[in-house]
């Protein structure tokens, strides 16, 4: 060990690991950040499926979703104090298999939504050259961005997250600025919701099927999570960051449901090609201002969306080695940056090749499923976790209220939403499946041989109830 | 001008790139494995009272 490592062990008790610097605005930036590109697109393909009315109906209904999402996820994590977020959870309160797959499907959930947000990045520069006439390929600036977000990552999540605060935050300010630049307190001066909006065009089948669609209003608000290990005070910042995320995101999904489909037609929000919705209807408005707001706040989203992704992605595959699910080679943290930097490294050119030679409707349609597996483990993770440490048996930062309704809603909404998915991407969601029981086969009969089973247990708890 | 955008956009890249890989190689060769994986799960204040479990 030369004299920088033996100066950096030495500043940690002899331990280089991730650097606790991180407060509840930096949670708030990371989850929010993931999500609200959502909101500038994506929803508007459940339009499609199920009327302007029926993408509403989906907005409150998995907004409940990711609401008990959001409740439970700040009860377990603010006690389960460790880097890879449900992984570390499900380790905890199931098993190393579960565990396993949850990191898994978190892994495939982040890194799917960075190949989608930086192809959709390049395309926005792309849209912009081809509005002054100019045609250029995407692919240098998809490439830019994910070297520009690598080298954030790489060089330390302080730094990272407090980029992804400024330009979320941006991007919100965006959504406001054109909530207010279309008159709400005149109706029908700018908005024209009486003209525009029609019975469920395909009934309630229509209704749930755009229940897929209504995930992308929320995706990856779980991912709050992945910086239990590297914030100052779990506790407190966990649960404050995740709700203030979601009530940003509840705000910000109601505002854009109500100024897109004020302004566009459902058959034209709903459109397959319809790639920013909240831009275009900037663009409805005839005010280049709003235009080019919206512009830049549609790039912003995209950018912060593959920022928090990179870093989640990295933490989760970083505490899989770390534990000897995978190599434990992954387990490394950079001495002088303190990241997972060879896991950040080892997905980047992933990433890369998924946003480059894969549509986008497939590679989110591979981020959705994973997610939505991870929400099917919840309820169960939350159950066993209070059945074995009840209330007032171990020290928790947060206590969720109504244990176990959010628990029992959240698996009803999950299994509602994976049959409107089978509706429409069924032959997706059998090869996801098929995938992941392959990967369990080869974690089962090979990789856990390689699991030091006695370090798994990290969290200085009491026995658990009935063992 | 977007012809010579695109044309930057390829080299920055290519040397953030670089220098992430000639870091990577540095760090790796530097500093042994024991370092480089001595990171442990941790816990945090929240816990202080009922004293931290020892790695």
């Amino acid at each position: 060990m030369d004299r920088e490592a033996t100066a950096v062990a030495g500043e940690t008790g002899s331990h280089v690991g991730l650097l606790k610097v991180l407060g509840p605005v930096h949670v708030w930036a990371l989850g929010v950040g993931i999500v609200l590109v959502g909101e500038f697109m994506g929803w508007n393909y459940g339009v499609g499926k199920g009327g302007a009315f029926g993408a509403l109906i989906s907005c409150f209904v998995i907004g409940i979703l990711y609401t008990c999402v959001a409740m439970i996820d700040s009860e377990i994590t603010s006690t389960v104090a460790a880097a890879g977020g449900q992984y570390a959870q499900a380790k905890h309160t199931i098993g190393p298999l579960m565990a396993f797959n949850v990191g898994l499907y978190m892994v495939l959930t982040y890194t799917m939504l960075n190949a989608s947000d930086i192809q959709v990045a390049g395309q926005l520069v792309q849209i912009a050259a081809g509005n002054m006439n100019v045609t250029i390929p995407w692919q240098p600036y998809t490439i830019l961005c994910l070297a520009l977000l690598t080298l954030l990552n790489y060089r330390g999540v302080l730094a990272t997250l407090s980029v992804n605060f400024v330009i979320t935050a941006l991007a919100f300010l965006s959504i406001l600025v054109l909530f207010i630049g279309v008159k709400p307190w005149a109706p029908h001066e700018v908005l024209l919701h009486s003209q525009l909006l029609t019975a469920l065009p395909y009934g309630w089948l229509g209704v749930l099927a755009s229940f897929h669609f209504g995930i992308w209003y929320y995706l990856g608000i779980e991912g709050t999570c992945q910086s239990a290990e590297e914030v100052r005070s779990p506790g407190r910042a966990l649960p404050l960051g995740t709700m203030t995320g979601m009530i940003t995101l509840l705000i910000a999904a109601a505002i854009t449901w109500y100024v897109v489909c004020g302004l566009l037609p459902w058959e034209y929000i709903g459109w397959d090609a319809e790639l920013a919705p909240l831009y275009d209807a900037a663009r409805v408005t005839g005010s280049s201002t709003l235009t080019v707001i919206l512009f830049i706040g549609t790039l912003f989203s995209a950018i912060a969306s593959a920022n928090g992704c990179i870093n989640d992605a990295a933490r989760a595959w970083f505490s899989m080695g770390r534990d000897r699910y995978l190599p434990i080679w992954f387990g490394a943290v950079h001495p002088k940056y303190r990241t997972p930097f060879r896991s950040i490294l080892f997905l980047t050119p992933i990433a890369a090749i998924f946003a480059l030679y894969i549509p986008l409707a497939e590679i989110i349609t591979f981020s959705i499923l994973s997610g939505l597996l991870n929400y099917t483990f919840m309820p169960i993770n939350m159950w066993k976790f209070r059945r074995k440490w009840p209330i007032g048996s171990i020290r928790r930062g947060f206590e969720h209220p109504f244990h176990p309704i959010p628990a029992g809603v959240l698996l009803t909404l999950c299994v509602a939403t994976f049959f409107a998915i089978y509706l429409g991407y069924g032959r997706q969601l059998l090869s996801m499946m098929l995938f992941y029981i392959v990967a369990s086969a080869w974690f089962a009969f090979y990789r856990y041989r390689y699991v030091r089973r006695g370090d798994q247990f990290s969290m200085p708890w009491p026995r658990p109830q009935g063992y | 001008m977007w012809l010579l955008l695109t044309d930057a956009a390829w080299i920055v890249s290519i040397v953030i790139f670089g220098w992430l890989i000639w870091d990577f190689i540095r760090v790796n060769m530097r500093y042994s494995e024991s370092v480089l994986l001595s990171s442990r799960e941790g816990v945090d204040e929240l816990f202080a009272e009922s004293g931290q479990k020892e790695p």
